[in-house]
């Protein structure tokens, strides 16, 4: 019998636990070429800033051993053109949307917040706390459990109550467990498990850096150990808060070990570039994955690793926290 | 045909030939659905190195031809030059390969026959031919001015020659046609053939050189640019360069979507690869409300 593959966001139902994760899928209208964007678990936007954004100069992008390096930096049309076109274009088609927001400052993070609570449709709202903050040398909200937690408070206390919080942290970070806690405890609903780890790539042709910018995020399934390591740490410390894993994911297998790893949801970003109908065959592939398990649920799987391990995380004796 | 119905598709494609044109690689595949949908100027990318692929950007290539044998057929030309390319010319015939096409924008073709030039440099040259059939078949007439770094890097010679009014050859090292760059030979084909639009396809710099002389004749250029790409589709953001709309205001747009095709005198040349000052949404830019702060 086939697994019930139904997740939840917040009070939205999601027909499936896998997401097109942040910056991969844009605003969904390219994918909408190559699959049904209702039918995938939900699209995550191309984080979304107050004002329109260039990003970086080229070359912006390097191709690394089964990994990708980039430095596009938030190339975007602004909240106003998002909310115009792309939010209404993304809700008319049927596809559940969750609104990644990029800010400079704290502030801008929480006007960004604002915003979205008078915009309806929004599923739920994802920080990405990977930006450099202009009131601290550039350093990225990410890195610091105070900093980061301090965006997620601008954020939550900005933003509609019923609209859950996701903070998208950095695996860059000593200690994740703490970052993680500093912003459940600032009132983040969920975590976002990882964003790109910084990298660098030299032409070795050119004899300089690949990127313009030098350095850039890397993404792809180079750093799928780095996630659920990541997923598996955060897990075991907040069993209750949903997690959405994120890093690496091109198969229904590794869809399964980032769950296994304790994520409740799971995104694809990078494999979308290689893939466009990724977040769909990854979704189908899962599906099998759980069938050929005897997995009657997601929940099933979320987390079970932990037990084999010999620890048995809440949630699981529980049942999921449905957030 | 319905937009939807006009618009890419992703497909296994089945190789039917492989072969070494001089310097470069042309691989034909059966793509139904892809050759069908097709205009001249129009790529595909390709994903390299099979399913569990250690490289995650496509490849990008211009269409050389489309065929309806076998229900359709598409051929790319490449030149074996990384681990990707060479992944590639490796295939043999049977084999299959995931394809996305066809994408970009397509060259627009004159309302009334035109004489054009069709302006190309090595294996940019490709997506020329089928323009060239195009404008043909609506009453234009086509000159070609096709260059290389050496006859082998030359392709498509013998087809310009055989079906353009005129065909122009330059390399680099004179080993076919006259020595030097194409825009060495520029001034004369325009004037000789009393040339009132040119396509070109070549690399960025040769682009902006036509670009400019154009220009001084007042001929309008569509343009195809050869940029690094990564998905194709528009997601990545890596292919973008600095175009300035019709509205005056530049932006940073993807060469995927909103060419490979562009109006070649509104692409800043000189900028592709920066960022201008000016460009909407550039730091320092303004929203239009602040705009008297930035006078100048």
């Amino acid at each position: 019998m086939p697994a019930d593959m139904r997740a939840k966001l917040g009070q939205v139902e999601l027909p499936n636990p896998v997401l097109a994760a942040a910056g991969c899928a844009g605003a969904g209208r390219e994918l909408a070429q190559f699959l049904d964007v209702a039918r995938v678990g939900a699209i995550i936007s191309k984080s979304i800033m107050t004002e329109p954004r260039t990003g970086n100069p080229a070359p912006r992008l390097a191709e690394t051993a089964s990994g990708l390096l980039n430095s596009v930096g938030l190339q975007g049309p602004g909240i106003d053109a998002f909310l115009q076109r792309d939010l209404p274009w993304l809700l008319s088609h049927g596809a559940r949307v969750v609104v990644s927001v990029a800010g400079q400052t704290v502030r801008e993070y929480g006007a960004l917040a604002s915003r979205l609570s008078d915009a309806a449709g929004v599923s739920a709202v994802e920080i990405n706390l990977s930006c450099p903050n202009a009131e601290d040398a550039g350093r990225l909200f990410a890195l610091d459990p105070v900093t980061a937690g301090s965006v997620v408070a601008a954020v939550r206390g900005s933003l509609r109550p019923d609209i859950p919080v996701f903070a998208k942290l950095s695996p860059d970070v000593t200690d994740i467990v703490a970052v993680a806690g500093a912003c459940v405890a600032a009132g983040a609903d969920g975590l976002s498990l990882i964003n790109v780890l910084l990298g660098m790539a030299i032409d070795p042709v050119r004899l300089r850096p690949s990127l313009a910018g030098a350095y850039g995020g890397l993404s792809g399934p180079a750093v799928r150990p780095v996630a659920v390591r990541c997923i598996w740490q955060v897990a075991e410390a907040f069993p209750d808060v949903p997690i959405i894993g994120t890093g690496g994911v091109r198969t229904g297998r590794d869809a399964l070990e980032l769950l296994l790893a304790g994520a409740w949801m799971v995104g694809v970003g990078t494999a979308i570039v290689h893939d466009p109908s990724a977040c769909s065959r990854v979704a189908r592939e899962l599906e099998e994955e759980l069938a050929a398990l005897g997995a009657d649920q997601v929940a099933d799987v979320i987390g079970r690793a932990h037990r084999a391990h010999g620890r048995t995380l809440g949630r699981l004796v529980n049942g999921p926290r449905r957030v | 045909m319905s937009e939807a119905a006009a618009g890419p598709v992703q497909v296994r494609a089945t190789v039917l030939t492989l072969r070494r044109v001089d310097a470069y690689h042309a691989l034909t595949l059966v793509a139904p659905a892809i050759a069908t949908r097709f205009r001249p100027g129009q790529f595909v990318t390709v994903a390299v190195g099979g399913p569990e692929t250690s490289m995650l950007g496509r490849r990008a290539f211009v269409v050389h031809d489309v065929r309806p044998d076998h229900g359709g057929t598409v051929e790319l030309v490449f030149e074996a030059l990384g681990p990707g390319t060479r992944w590639l010319a490796a295939l043999r015939a049977r084999d299959s390969l995931d394809v996305v096409g066809p994408l970009g924008r397509p060259f627009p073709v004159p309302k009334n026959p035109s004489r054009c030039l069709l302006l190309g440099v090595g294996y940019g040259s490709a997506p020329l031919f089928t323009l060239a059939t195009k404008l043909t078949g609506r009453g234009s007439s086509v000159d070609f001015l096709l260059g290389g770094q050496s006859a082998d890097r030359v392709f498509g010679a013998l087809t310009a020659r055989r079906s353009g009014r005129s065909a122009t050859i330059t390399t680099a090292d004179g080993s076919l046609g006259a020595r030097g760059p194409v825009t060495a030979m520029l001034e004369q084909v325009i004037r000789e053939a009393r040339t009132e639009v040119i396509y070109a396809s070549a690399p960025v710099p040769v682009l902006r050189d036509v670009t400019a002389l154009a220009a001084r004749y007042a001929i309008p250029v569509q343009a195809s640019v050869d940029v690094p790409m990564a998905c194709g589709i528009g997601v990545c953001m890596g292919c973008v360069l600095p175009v300035t709309g019709t509205d005056g205001i530049t932006r940073i747009v993807r060469a995927c979507v909103d060419g490979p095709v562009f109006r070649a005198d509104l692409v800043r040349w000189d900028d592709v690869g920066t960022i201008p000052f000016d460009a909407l949404g550039a730091p320092g830019w303004k929203p239009k409300a602040e705009g008297h702060l930035h006078a100048g």
